[in-house]
């Protein structure tokens, strides 16, 4: 090999580091190298990957402001590049990434936020079926109800939260110049998808649980028996905005 | 002329200007505008549906489209990517595109994706590299697609052939044809300090489908030397249309041509004024060319 | 992990009747929350999530370590009822570990 040779692994490691030395091979128009001229390549890796997070996270975006927000990027993406080319689906562990930034500490909503964000982005990109209707389920005869089990929407996610989730993001991705008057209480958030329009729902008490149970196989005796076990569940209640709201897939024919 | 009508569109790519898709832009487009095609960035439409599968099948009813890759890492190294190939042949498959083209770069190596379009040596050894993978990318659409020069900030010392010599080359090996970007060709020439003029007269025009226009942003190096960037943020540069001129005069027909805008997106009327500009320097062609079509 | 609780027939035929009924009547959007998506008519009530770009940047000034600043979006303004504050506060907590 000769020595002036680059490789693609040093090339990457030199444009993935700011402090690394760019590769010798590498030469501006005199024949000698020029960091500066490197340093294009890196700002456009930098400022692309801050960009895309900045576009997949824009509630978060909202809550801790730009400057913040690109510092918090730049760390996640120096640890976590992303593994294909469709920047839409890069991003999964930022929520996670945020959630051990000592000082958002003092926001302990903030990852969930992030999750929602991130929820609404799968849902949009989301494969699209048809959804399961109070038509759909009132055709299903009475004894058949208890064994039920219903196939989740592919776009169908929710988030469940310690803090009023749906409120804040919200508030915060509808551009509201002032600040919201939030509730005092916890919500899940519920992402669907049923046509091009990625919708987002409170759920009420257990709803969730009895979302996530029927999406896992379960069938509507246990999945409405498991989330029983939370206060304030009421079946009733939780399966209608799963319907309207297109939680299901209609079973293909 | 192509025909045009509401349902149905025909898949060429006509001789004309186009602009890329932006979906800030869909609703404009779609209440009526006079563009030649559209062109997509194939990553933004991988995914398994919603309002981007929707949005290309409305604009796929009036307008032929140009499918335009940026991940697919030809210039890279190592094998291609056998699920990002897949993915580039289904949206291939659902846009039914005029015109199919990537980059001669890399982004990917060793499973790790960076988003830039990094620049190769120009090498035998780079040679037979990426026209392997340009056979199999081919081979995978079952049509020819078209490689794009790109803009480059520095160069490889390890370098032996020139840019040109190495697009014919690969052109001549794997059938594939080439696409122009006179913009790359100004980046790329001044930050070397060679001339565009050459470069133009160097290139195998005859292999070019497709040229693209873009903005650039004009900043000094660590030696003061103008570096030129290819930022995409704004309007086309006066020395780049001029170099365009030039070059479809060269050509001597005109080439379906593309202003790429993807960053600072500015109002839709601003950029169909620059697929208008574009419009006019092919148009002094076309009338000779359709004259000597009807004799 | 908990106890399930068991549902009568008649108990789930009940609760699939009143969702049924809500489900189809037509003032049932109130769970639902604005920001609907982006619709083919460009009305970007949401943004889209990212895109890809040919384009290169020239200069940038971002700096990593999030750990050195404080937010200032809005997050200092809202309140949260409770006594979860959403105002900014002093921070003497220790610093985590950088995996």
């Amino acid at each position: 090999m000769r020595d002036d040779t680059v490789s693609r692994a040093a090339f990457l490691a030199a444009v993935s580091d700011r402090s690394a030395a760019v590769p010798a091979g590498l030469v501006g128009p005199d024949g000698a190298p020029d960091a500066l001229r490197f340093q294009v390549y890196r700002n456009t890796v930098a400022s692309t990957l801050t960009e895309a997070l900045a576009a997949s996270f824009p509630a978060v975006v909202r809550l801790v402001g730009d400057a913040f927000f690109a510092a918090a990027a730049i760390d996640y993406s120096a640890r976590e590049k992303p593994a294909s080319p469709l920047l839409f689906r890069y991003g999964a562990s930022f929520p996670d990434h945020i959630a051990g930034i000592a000082s958002l500490a003092a926001y302990p909503y903030v990852p969930d936020v992030a999750r929602l964000d991130w929820a609404w982005l799968q849902a949009y990109h989301a494969a699209d079926a048809a959804p399961f209707g109070a038509d759909d389920l009132a055709a299903v005869p009475h004894d058949a109800l208890a064994g039920l089990r219903l196939s989740p929407h592919p776009a169908m996610r929710t988030v469940i939260s310690d803090y009023p989730v749906v409120s804040i993001w919200a508030a915060n991705r509808a551009d509201e110049t002032e600040a919201a008057a939030l509730p005092d209480q916890s919500e899940d958030a519920l992402v669907t998808r049923p046509d091009i329009e990625v919708l987002v729902h409170r759920l009420p008490p257990g709803g969730a649980a009895l979302a996530e149970a029927l999406a896992s196989g379960r069938s509507l005796e246990e999945a409405a028996g498991h989330a029983a076990s939370i206060g304030g569940f009421d079946l009733g209640e939780s399966l209608s905005v799963l319907l309207r709201a297109g939680a299901f897939a209609k079973p293909t024919p | 002329m192509a025909r045009t009508s509401p349902d149905h569109v025909t898949t060429a790519i006509p001789a004309r200007a186009g602009v890329s898709l932006k979906l800030d832009h869909v609703g404009e487009i779609l209440n009526g505008a006079d563009i030649g095609f559209f062109e997509i960035h194939a990553e933004n439409y991988m995914g398994d549906g919603g309002l981007p599968h929707r949005m290309l099948e409305r604009i796929r009813e009036r307008f032929p489209v140009s499918v335009h890759g940026v991940g697919l890492s030809i210039g890279g190294d190592g094998p291609l990517d056998g699920a990002h190939l897949a993915r580039l042949k289904a949206v291939v498959d659902r846009a039914d595109p005029g015109l199919v083209s990537e980059h001669l770069a890399w982004s990917t190596h060793d499973h790790t994706y960076v988003p830039d379009l990094l620049p190769l040596p120009y090498t035998e050894a780079t040679l037979a590299t990426v026209a392997e993978h340009v056979a199999q990318v081919q081979d995978m659409l079952g049509r020819p697609i078209l490689i794009e020069n790109p803009s480059t900030y520095l160069a490889f010392a390890e370098t032996t052939m020139e840019e040109t010599d190495f697009l014919a080359a690969l052109a001549a090996r794997t059938g594939c044809g080439l696409l122009l970007d006179v913009n790359n060709v100004m980046v790329a020439c001044t930050n070397r300090e060679a001339d565009p003029d050459a470069y133009i007269a160097a290139f195998p025009l005859d292999r070019v489908g497709e040229i693209h226009l873009a903005g650039h942003h004009e900043d000094r190096d660590a030696a003061g030397r103008t570096l030129l960037i290819d930022t995409h943020d704004r309007a086309v540069a006066d020395p780049v249309w001029a170099l365009y001129e030039a070059t479809i005069e060269r050509a001597g027909r005109p080439i379906p041509t593309l202003v790429e805008w993807d960053s600072d997106l500015p109002d839709w009327p601003v950029l169909a004024r620059e697929a208008a500009r574009a419009e006019e320097i092919l148009a002094r062609l076309r009338p000779a060319k359709e004259l000597r079509h009807a004799g | 992990m908990t106890t399930a609780k068991s549902f009568t027939a008649a108990g789930l035929a009940g609760a699939v009747a009143t969702a049924i009924a809500a489900a189809t009547s037509p003032a049932a959007a109130a769970d639902q929350v604005k920001c609907y998506g982006v619709s083919l008519a460009g009305e970007n009530d949401c943004a889209a999530g990212p895109g890809t770009t040919c384009a290169a940047t020239s200069t940038v000034d971002y700096q990593g370590n999030a750990w050195t600043l404080v937010p200032k979006g809005t997050c200092t303004t809202m309140d949260l009822p409770g006594d979860r504050h959403g105002s900014l506060e002093p921070l003497d907590r220790d610093l985590p570990e950088k995996s």
